[in-house]
């Protein structure tokens, strides 16, 4: 139905899918490219205060979230693989692990967050703004963003990572047409590829 | 679910019927050419906005003092035109209308990769638009930053700027469908045989184009992010009593907002390119070089951010090395303009009113780049920055270069959009008014801004009084000119003499296809043989 | 356009890459830790780049797909590098 203006050509185009999914994917690496941007300029110009603000971020749980995306990541390029294998039950299987991971990840960055605030420490709160200094307000301001903005690509790319799920089972998602989970999958690795240098930035520093 | 749907070939796009009824057959039409007319008109809804806040400014200039409006009414008004025209008109301007109409067309395909997507994008358009529409309606107050929302004012200001904001932003991400769609339709939908170096020179315009809105948009993206959250929140940022350094938001606003103007001029060279050959019959001189530089511009015009900023106290080496890399930009513009003459020269050329449209742009378009070059160098800029100096030099870019290149094209493929040919003598009367009214109203700009009048006042010293006459005046001339311009393709749209399927002569693919194009364009998708060839005169 | 083959990774290729990622996410903990001063930064992008291709390259297909999407990815962090580079060019020298 959808397709009565559609380029009547009969196959359909996994490459050109697969391209548009990438320059989707440069999109999203500027956007953050963007808060890299400022915090490098910032990390410059407040490098001590950068330092004692990081001691503040617990180095184990930014470890373990690491490990975990790592493992999600793993899981759901296993999935294209098994797709092609037209193994269904194991690409089910391992997309589900990979969406369960995805949440333990969330869960764990809800309690991070969560002993910030109970230390009193969000953006534009008193204690931020009366006794730390100008550099420690904004690693904590910068550490809200882009950990709040790369959680939020985990929540969507959950929600593409179920799609893809249900289309697999119905089976409109399969060997021959694999599109939708190759596209969730990079997407998937994107948010991966972000954490990997949020890591170092935020928890790594001594 | 793929239905063989047979989509008759003699029916042309306006006359289709398909599943939806009335306006809906159009706004949910994935059409490439529906999409197109549907960004044409409502471009143009927003554009009346825009010209009536522009003439509302000049009526305000016409004399020393409080004519019509107080300052924090002019501030508004400079803030919502500049917002309306950068953000809805001359960014998506080329792209979005003839970009959707005529990239399919003239790289023989049948639509774009994403139709869905390319309908998105113009829902998008219109979600931003509304919400920048929303700002100046409800709220307390209209925003009144200047286009740029420069920090610190930006978030310490009490007027309604988070929609405006938001509008913005969901304006980008229209932006971006629509270069992301350009790209994968370039890269995979070429009519067999066409090469990358056989692809006509509109097409590779909005290739280098699609790229900058890929790669800059998102930039801005977050930077107004970082902006709303900082009103919101106060995280910081860009405030200087948290630490925050205001330039380093003039930096990221400007990564983005100087590539866009490069999003803005590039299609209008790629039209250019298009009818100067069509109207010389002759073969386009220079085809490669045209295209290095078009990427040469789109490459660099990426580096060059900083010369707008060369009064906010950014590092020496910072100021000569962004002085340097703009003077870098001028070469491949002027080769561009090299091609053109050579092209004309010798050739048999047809003064029609596409023609005229594209000699005022090169012509509009020199005195917008030597002025250019002015801002460019260090110690010239520091005196006129901030001037009405700036203000002429960017209308004479952006909206000469834009405009003149747009109201080029939409006269050069009007036959092939509407299948109807305009009346040419109204059509020349609304060129002249036009062309004289552009230039009485910002050539006394430049005197201005070198007298020393700055910009964003609503009020002047006395002796600025006679050239700000003459300029109000030409506002007037100009707005008549548009008039006739709208009116004359409306009614032409509808009771215009039946078009040929070639009245120029063109050697495109789109002039092969009949007027208007069927909803497929192509009954057969063509071939690209080894001697065929854009421009083969 | 004819089929392009697809190349279908074998499973055990994508747990040897997650073994060598987390032995790099570990060597990223350990550089920081040796004291490098100003460097540990350094060496700690250094380990994050060398997984980020890593996971471009095998995770996201690079490898195996056509060279024109390496070119693009080469091409957009190039401009992002430089990008920051002229940044720079105002923060360091102010």
């Amino acid at each position: 139905m959808e397709h009565v203006t559609q380029h009547s050509d009969p196959h359909y185009d996994q490459e050109a899918s697969k391209l548009g999914m990438w320059l989707f994917i440069f999109t999203e690496l500027l956007l953050f490219g963007g808060l890299f941007i400022v915090y490098s300029i910032y990390r410059f110009l407040n490098p001590e205060a950068f330092q004692l603000a990081g001691n503040e971020l617990n180095p184990v749980i930014g470890t373990i979230n690491t490990i975990i995306l790592l493992v999600s990541s793993m899981t759901i390029a296993m999935a294209t693989s098994s797709l092609q294998k037209k193994n269904k039950g194991l690409t089910i299987l391992l997309l589900e692990i990979t969406i369960m991971l995805a949440l333990v990840f969330l869960i764990n960055k809800y309690f991070e967050w969560g002993v910030k605030f109970d230390h009193g420490i969000w953006p534009g709160s008193q204690h931020l703004i009366n006794d730390m200094s100008k550099g420690e307000i904004l690693f904590f301001g910068l550490y809200f963003v882009m950990t709040g903005l790369h959680a939020l690509h985990i929540i969507i790319g959950m929600i593409i990572i179920i799609v893809a799920l249900k289309r697999v089972q119905k089976g409109t998602v399969h060997a021959d047409r694999p599109s939708l989970l190759e596209n969730a999958g990079l997407y998937w690795h994107l948010v991966d590829l972000i954490w990997i240098f949020l890591f170092p930035l935020f928890y790594l520093i001594h | 679910m793929q239905t063989a749907t047979h989509i008759p070939h003699d029916v042309n796009y306006l006359d289709y019927k398909g599943k939806y009824k009335g306006i809906f057959a159009w706004i949910f039409s994935t059409d490439h050419k529906r999409i197109a007319l549907l960004y044409m008109y409502s471009m143009l809804v927003m554009f009346v906005f825009g010209v009536v806040l522009g003439l509302a400014m000049k009526l305000e200039l016409i004399a020393p003092g409080r004519t019509i409006m107080g300052p924090q009414t002019y501030n508004s008004v400079f803030t919502v035109h500049g917002v309306i025209m950068i953000f809805m008109i001359v960014i998506p301007g080329l792209p979005a209308v003839f970009g959707n109409f005529m990239l399919p067309i003239m790289i023989g395909a049948k639509d774009v990769a994403f139709p869905k997507v390319n309908l998105l994008s113009w829902y998008f358009y219109v979600a931003g638009a509304f919400l920048v529409i929303a700002s100046v309606l409800f709220g307390n107050g209209t925003p009144d930053t200047g286009w740029t929302f420069y920090a610190p004012y930006s978030f310490k200001t009490g007027t309604n700027l988070l929609p405006a904001i938001f509008g913005a932003f969901i304006l980008g991400f229209s932006s971006i469908l629509t270069g992301l769609n350009f790209i994968v339709t370039i890269h995979r939908m070429r009519a067999p045989g066409m090469t990358w170096f056989k692809m006509p020179l509109f097409p590779w315009s909005l290739y280098g184009t699609a790229w900058i809105q890929l790669l800059a948009t998102p930039v801005v993206g977050i930077t107004l992010v970082l902006v709303a959250l900082e009103r919101i929140f106060g995280i910081g940022v860009f405030d200087p009593a948290l630490g925050g350094d205001p330039v380093l938001y003039q930096h990221l606003f400007w990564i983005y907002s100087h590539p866009a103007v490069y999003v803005m001029i590039l299609p209008a060279m790629g039209a250019i390119s298009e009818i100067i050959p069509t109207f010389s019959q002759k073969h386009i001189f220079g085809y490669k070089a045209i295209i290095a530089s078009t990427l040469g511009i789109a490459f660099v015009g990426y580096f060059v951010w900083g010369h707008h900023m060369f009064t906010s106290g950014m590092s020496g080496t910072a100021q000569y090395t962004f002085s340097v890399l703009t003077f870098l930009v001028a070469i491949p513009s002027a080769i561009k303009v090299f091609n053109w003459i050579s092209t004309m020269h010798k050739g048999s050329i047809n003064p029609d009113i596409p023609f005229l449209w594209a000699v005022t742009f090169i012509f509009v378009f020199m005195i917008g780049g030597f002025s250019g070059l002015v801002l460019g160098a260090l110690a010239t800029n520091v005196y006129v920055h901030d001037t009405a100096f700036v203000v002429a030099h960017f209308h004479f870019i952006v909206f000469g270069g834009v405009g003149f290149a747009f109201f080029g094209a939409i006269h050069y493929w009007f036959p092939k959009m509407f299948g109807r040919m305009y009346d040419k003598a109204w059509a020349k009367m609304g060129w002249a008014f036009f062309t004289v009214g552009f230039l009485t109203l910002y050539s006394p700009m430049f005197y201005l801004g070198m007298m020393g009048m700055p910009r964003r006042y609503y009020d002047y010293l006395p002796e600025f009084h006679a050239a700000n006459i003459l300029s109000s005046l030409g506002s007037w001339v100009m707005t008549f000119g548009l008039l006739i311009i709208v009116i004359n393709l409306f009614r032409s749209a509808k009771i215009g003499a039946v078009a040929e399927i070639n009245p120029w002569n063109g050697k495109t693919l789109e002039w092969t296809v009949p007027s208007p194009p069927p909803v497929e364009n192509f009954d057969e998708i063509p071939v690209y043989g080894e001697k065929d060839g854009p421009y083969e005169y | 356009m004819e089929k392009e083959k697809h190349h279908i990774v074998p499973y055990k290729v994508y747990i040897y890459i997650l073994v060598a990622l987390i032995a790099l996410t570990f060597g990223s903990i350990g550089i920081v830790h040796l004291n490098l001063g100003g460097y540990s930064v350094l060496g700690a992008l250094v380990f994050s780049t060398v997984k980020s291709i890593i996971v471009l390259a095998i995770f996201m297909h690079l490898k195996f797909d056509q060279p024109f999407l390496r070119i693009m990815v080469g091409f957009v962090a190039l401009v992002f590098s430089a990008v920051i580079f002229i940044t720079f060019l105002d923060y360091y020298f102010r």
